[in-house]
């Protein structure tokens, strides 16, 4: 099991630790709930330095990253991000992923550079694959997970606690765009408006030694917006009430982009890449399955795995995350039905054991955005 | 973690206390309750039902998992703790701020005292945790 480099923070600040894919992580501090109500009112603080960094740079590197995802890199300007997956060659999703677009200081004439962000769970899985599609190409790709730390702070407040510790334009930096700058008077900090929440704020990459002071910093300055630490637990409550997909749950290896209503990164007019093929094929016959958020009817809570029926007690799909939604107070989910039973307001029916409680699928995201 | 020492308990992380009329009041543990994080639901639907030990009496939802109730001993249940249910005080986060209190869950009419001498005592529990 490995440790971050936050791991003395979060045994000092309480943490529940749990193993997560691979690593020790905090799965929260006090309690998920009251986590996730700091988040959604005030900020809150995570260390999500167990995702996985890939820089790819080169003369091929644009084209390299058009057939390996989905969306449209070639729209992409420096300091923009975009999110993406990779789909293997069967029509399925290897990963989600965030690509940045570099600044190109380092870069050769003709040169471009990108930073892809993925799950801890898929770091090496990720890193064969690109490996193998790269082929003759002329890029480079370098894994630096292990030297990059990186922590979140999301929440409405987020941008007053840290613009107290950076001259960067905080208010000016547009949702999914970028910028690098001094960060507790640590230099070359890469500050990113994305998060995994719905609750606004930034993504924060530093090198890993540089992270502890950071941290430290962002928790004092917090204090008088009422930061708190946040763990794993709340970080997949948040995400579940925005209906963004959890690798691993919502998507794998098995599930295309469009059933899990990912059409909008598959990007089927760029010109060909992995699956693109069977893509158009399924957008032309319509998908047989899609992914669906619910809402429960009552008390009982989701889990993944449980069956969903129809009203003649058919099975028709199969729940993929649940939870109870701190912020609506009620049991909501996210699964598979058949595309027939996908509308807004079908009734659906979980089944926990032998029982069959009551759902109806809605549209996403279960709360409001900001 | 606390673990009183006039309970007794069960590797499923019940606790449960009787009194001198065989009524035996259950909950689950201090280390159970921690476990779960917040408990945000409690099903007892086996009110009035005679039930026997080990089989499940109800369930307990927190955000991140769900977890079966089991019975420590067998034995007719005669009171869902009120405060719990979503029909009465509808407030189970109790289970977690005092679990062996307010947060107890049923209330049991025993038939065999003896099968108690099948459980756990606190010395035996805390170091089947540990």
């Amino acid at each position: 099991m490995i440790n971050t480099i936050l791991f003395d923070n979060h045994v000092k600040l309480g943490a529940k630790m749990v193993p997560f894919a691979g690593y020790n992580m905090p799965v929260s501090y006090t309690s998920i709930i009251e986590e996730h109500l700091a988040v959604r009112n005030a900020v809150g603080l995570f260390d999500v330095s167990h995702m996985g960094e890939f820089i790819v740079k080169g003369k091929d590197a644009e084209e390299f990253l058009q057939r390996v995802t989905s969306n449209d890199v070639n729209k992409l300007e420096i300091g923009q991000v975009q999110y993406s997956c990779f789909p293997n060659l069967n029509g399925g999703i290897i990963d989600d992923l965030l690509v940045y677009r570099l600044d190109e200081t380092r870069c050769s004439d003709g040169e471009k550079a990108y930073m892809l962000v993925v799950n801890a769970s898929n770091i090496e899985k990720d890193w064969n694959w690109l490996e193998e599609q790269k082929g003759s190409m002329e890029l480079s790709l370098e894994d630096i997970s292990e030297k990059t730390g990186l922590i979140a702070l999301q929440g409405p407040k987020a941008a007053s606690v840290l613009g107290k510790l950076t001259t960067m334009e905080l208010n000016k930096m547009v949702y999914y765009h970028f910028e690098k700058g001094t960060v507790a008077g640590i230099s070359n900090v890469l500050v990113s408006a994305t998060g995994y929440t719905g609750a606004g704020g930034f993504e924060i990459y530093a090198k890993n030694e540089d992270l502890i002071k950071i941290w430290e910093a962002l928790i004092e300055a917090g204090q008088e917006y009422g930061l708190k630490p946040s763990g794993l637990g709340c970080r997949d409550t948040l995400r579940l009430e925005m209906r963004f997909c959890l690798y691993g749950n919502d998507i794998d290896d098995t599930t295309s982009p469009l059933e899990a209503g990912l059409g909008w990164i598959t990007k089927l007019d760029k010109g060909p890449f992995n699956s693109s093929d069977i893509f158009m094929e399924q957008k032309a016959q319509k998908v047989t399955k899609k992914l669906v958020g619910f809402v429960m009817e009552d008390r009982r809570v989701p889990r993944k795995g449980y069956p969903i029926y129809d009203e003649s007690d058919s099975e028709i799909g199969v729940v993929t995350s649940g939870t109870l939604s701190p912020s609506l107070d009620t049991p909501i989910g996210m699964g598979y039905v058949k595309s027939s039973q996908a509308k807004k307001g079908t009734s659906i029916w979980i089944g926990i054991g032998e029982k069959r409680m009551k759902a109806k699928v809605v549209n996403p995201p279960f709360i409001n955005e900001e | 973690m606390n673990i009183p020492s006039d309970l007794k308990y069960t590797s499923e992380h019940e606790w449960i206390s009787v009194d001198d009329q065989n009524i035996a009041t259950i909950g689950i543990t201090d280390f159970a309750q921690s476990e779960l994080g917040d408990i945000v639901y409690v099903e007892v639907d086996t009110l009035g039902e005679n039930l026997d030990k080990n089989t499940i009496f109800g369930t307990v939802e927190a955000v991140k998992t769900t977890s079966e109730l089991y019975m420590p001993i067998s034995g007719k249940i005669i009171e869902f703790n009120s405060e719990l249910d979503e029909k009465g005080g509808d407030n189970p986060s109790l289970i977690n701020e005092d679990p062996y209190g307010r947060g107890w869950i049923i209330k049991v009419a025993i038939q065999d005292r003896s099968e108690l001498d099948e459980l756990m005592d606190a010395a035996s529990y805390g170091s089947s945790i540990s």
